[in-house]
């Protein structure tokens, strides 16, 4: 028997060839990804030239979408797709990063854990384990959110949250009717309702990323702001959330993101009505919900003035994301200065 | 939570037998011989399906495709021959037509009614003059107890509300039906915002599809807004009766759709509209919906087959369109159609 037997040896041929072509398909598909991307905002701008050299830059800042008089433009579905976009992002950041704290400093856990102990049963082997349990409930319930059909949002908020918020709205208007966010009336469909649904659209990506990045807050961080007797709301706020906060705005800017493409639901809730106002109760269209409307009937030369909103779409969806991508840059640079 | 997440796989399991088990009727049937694929209205979807579907459950060999993709796109469609039949709610403009490569052959296979349909609690009977209802589609009539409705609806209480108008928000026939018939009662109407399919209104929030109208109207007290009948049928809404050209008042059924469609005057090519029906017992809103076939199809096979489903169509299939909420086509009209189903070859 021979006594030097190697137990590393050279890759076999085949090991070779399955590196290369795993190397090779990841690398294709990752440069696939991107060539798609391209390709569809090149067909799309396509599409768009013949009509952006028609009506130029009027098309951004007219306020009319008249087939009969020919003429179009698209501003008041820019202000809609912005106005409601940012509501909602201003409500559902609010509800999402609160979950986002609950759920990740175990509050929830806790609360359940002092229940079982007046009942003494916290180290039971079946009841011990509830406090966790009742905490990923929690966490998958509001991540269920996320898959739940757009159209099945509109027709809740048809059905159910128009109604409910209708009577109060009118009463904001009747007494508060200078304000000029109550300047209009809430006939049926509007702004508000479509804001609420919208902003609980976006809520499951907002928690679900900001819950991540305050669990990666590493513990001792914690543990230093306890030891320097700071409070558990004074180490939440100032300590955890902002280490966190790279990751919370990620959160942010990626539900913006969504709520700016967001289309069923706001085509069904928001009214569809060209008209650019502050008011919470008026109605309002995006460019999204346009789309989605005159698609079907288009002929010819519809797709083209189409394709040019699309492109704004596809701009300001653009925009906002390099933002947000710049933010969190510049935000990452100060935490790890701190943390130096 | 747990309750919930043991029942899904539950339903996955269900649905997939549900598909296994209708996937296995299909291929235990024959294998398709001829198979249509058509595309286009929305509108005449309900009543097409049923058609084609009674159709092929007949006859074994032959599959017919219908799709609901809008009456634009059905027409582009059939430019494109990427169909064996088109379907569209506007007809198609001579443009259009000049652009079909082996020429095109409409034909008015069914006919509806499209009527008002409101949310005024108690109020069970509305009739409207046609400056009502055109002041109302206009922005110029704005609450329910104007002296222009008032004047129509002696003991009805009408409430001292706004009118919340509700139009569609999409692109379609019915809408383009809807304003021809108040471009030709109202000159302001025709100026602005005049015949379209995706008008710019001037008033009312605006809602995709018949079935977002029935629904913000259902739950918008207060509310009026312009379904095809079927919807408001369906749903048991209330229909408002409307003032036509004679002065009459006429509620919106079968025989007075019939007799507005009967005042088309069809064209050689079949295309003929009603917008102001003059008879006295005729509703005033009331079009015909168009299936496009081409004169000369590249397949002798399917353009026999397709003769056959359009005979079928005329004849026995009109006998389904009353109860899906259609108008059967009149007699005349038939026959008319029918002996220009030979030109499709």
């Amino acid at each position: 028997m021979p006594v030097d037997i190697q137990i590393s040896q050279p890759p076999s041929r085949v090991q070779t060839l399955t590196n290369t072509l795993f190397r090779a398909f990841c690398y294709g598909f990752a440069w696939l990804t991107l060539a798609i991307g391209l390709f569809i905002v090149l067909k799309i701008v396509i599409a768009a030239l013949p009509a952006i050299q028609q009506y130029g830059f009027g098309f951004l800042t007219g306020q009319v979408w008249d087939p009969h008089k020919n003429i179009y433009s698209i501003l008041p579905e820019i202000w809609g797709t912005l106005y409601s976009s940012v509501f909602a992002l201003i409500l559902g950041t609010a509800f999402g990063l609160a979950a986002a704290i609950f759920l990740a400093e175990g509050f929830v856990a806790d609360a359940v854990f002092a229940l079982l102990r007046t009942v003494k049963l916290q180290s039971h082997p079946v009841w011990g384990k509830l406090p966790r349990q009742v905490d990923d409930l929690f966490l998958n319930l509001i991540e269920l959110l996320a898959a739940i059909p757009s159209v099945v949002y509109g027709l809740w908020g048809l059905f159910v949250v128009i109604p409910l918020v209708r009577p109060a709205c009118n009463w904001l208007h009747a007494q508060l009717g200078w304000i000029p966010l109550f300047g209009t009336d809430l006939s049926g469909p509007g702004m508000l309702p479509a804001v609420i649904v919208l902003s609980i659209m976006i809520l499951p990506t907002i928690t679900a990323v900001a819950r991540g990045a305050l669990v990666a807050v590493p513990s001792k961080l914690r543990m230093a702001a306890y030891g320097l007797g700071a409070t558990r709301w004074e180490t939440i706020l100032a300590v955890t959330a902002p280490s966190a906060s790279r990751g919370i705005l990620g959160g942010v800017v990626l539900a913006f993101g969504r709520a700016l493409g967001e289309t069923m639901a706001l085509a069904m809730l928001l009214g569809n009505q060209n008209t650019i106002s502050i008011s919470l109760f008026s109605p309002a269209n995006t460019l999204a919900a346009l789309l989605a409307n005159a698609f079907p009937e288009a002929g010819p030369k519809d797709v083209g003035r189409l394709m040019y909103a699309a492109t704004a779409l596809l701009v300001i969806t653009l925009v906002v994301n390099a933002a947000g991508a710049f933010i969190i840059q510049s935000t990452s640079v100060d935490q790890e200065g701190e943390k130096s | 939570m747990r309750v919930f997440l043991s029942s899904l796989p539950a339903a996955v399991l269900l649905a997939t037998v549900g598909l296994m088990s209708s996937g296995g009727t299909a291929s235990s049937e024959e294998p398709a011989d001829v198979r249509l694929q058509g595309a286009g209205a929305s509108f005449p979807f309900p009543i097409y399906s049923k058609w084609f579907k009674v159709y092929s459950d007949a006859h074994q060999n032959v599959e017919i495709d219908y799709q609901s993709v809008g009456s634009g796109a059905g027409v582009e469609n059939f430019i494109d021959n990427t169909v064996d039949f088109g379907a569209s709610d506007k007809a198609m403009t001579p443009d259009e037509i000049a652009r079909v490569k082996g020429g095109a052959q409409l034909l008015p296979l069914t006919a509806g009614n499209i009527v008002l349909t409101y949310n005024l609690p108690g109020v069970k009977e509305l009739k409207l003059s046609r400056e009502a209802y055109a002041g109302i589609f206009l922005g110029k009539v704005k609450t329910w107890n104007d002296p222009a409705i008032a004047k129509t609806n002696d003991g009805v209480k009408l409430p001292d509300s706004a009118i919340n108008v509700v139009v569609r928000a999409d692109g379609s026939g019915t809408s383009f039906v809807f304003t021809q018939h108040l471009s030709a009662i109202s000159k302001e109407f025709a100026k602005s915002p005049g015949t379209n399919d995706m008008p710019a209104w001037p008033v009312g929030t605006r809602s995709k599809g018949n079935e977002g109208v029935t629904a913000s109207i259902q739950t918008t007290p207060g509310s009026i807004g312009y379904v095809e009948f079927a919807y408001a049928m369906t749903q048991k809404m209330p229909m408002a009766q409307l003032e036509n050209k004679s002065g009459a008042f006429v509620a919106p059924s079968t025989a007075s759709g019939q007799a507005a469609i009967a005042s088309a005057t069809l064209a050689e090519n079949l295309i003929g509209w009603a917008p102001d029906p003059p008879a006295k017992e005729a509703y005033p809103i009331a079009t015909f919906t168009w299936l496009l076939s081409y004169k000369k199809n590249a397949d002798p096979k399917k353009a026999e087959v397709l003769r056959d489903v359009l005979i079928y169509c005329l004849t026995d299939g009109q006998k389904e369109s009353e109860a899906l909420g259609y108008l059967p086509l009149p007699e005349a009209v038939a026959a008319k159609v029918k002996a220009a189903v030979q030109n499709v070859q």
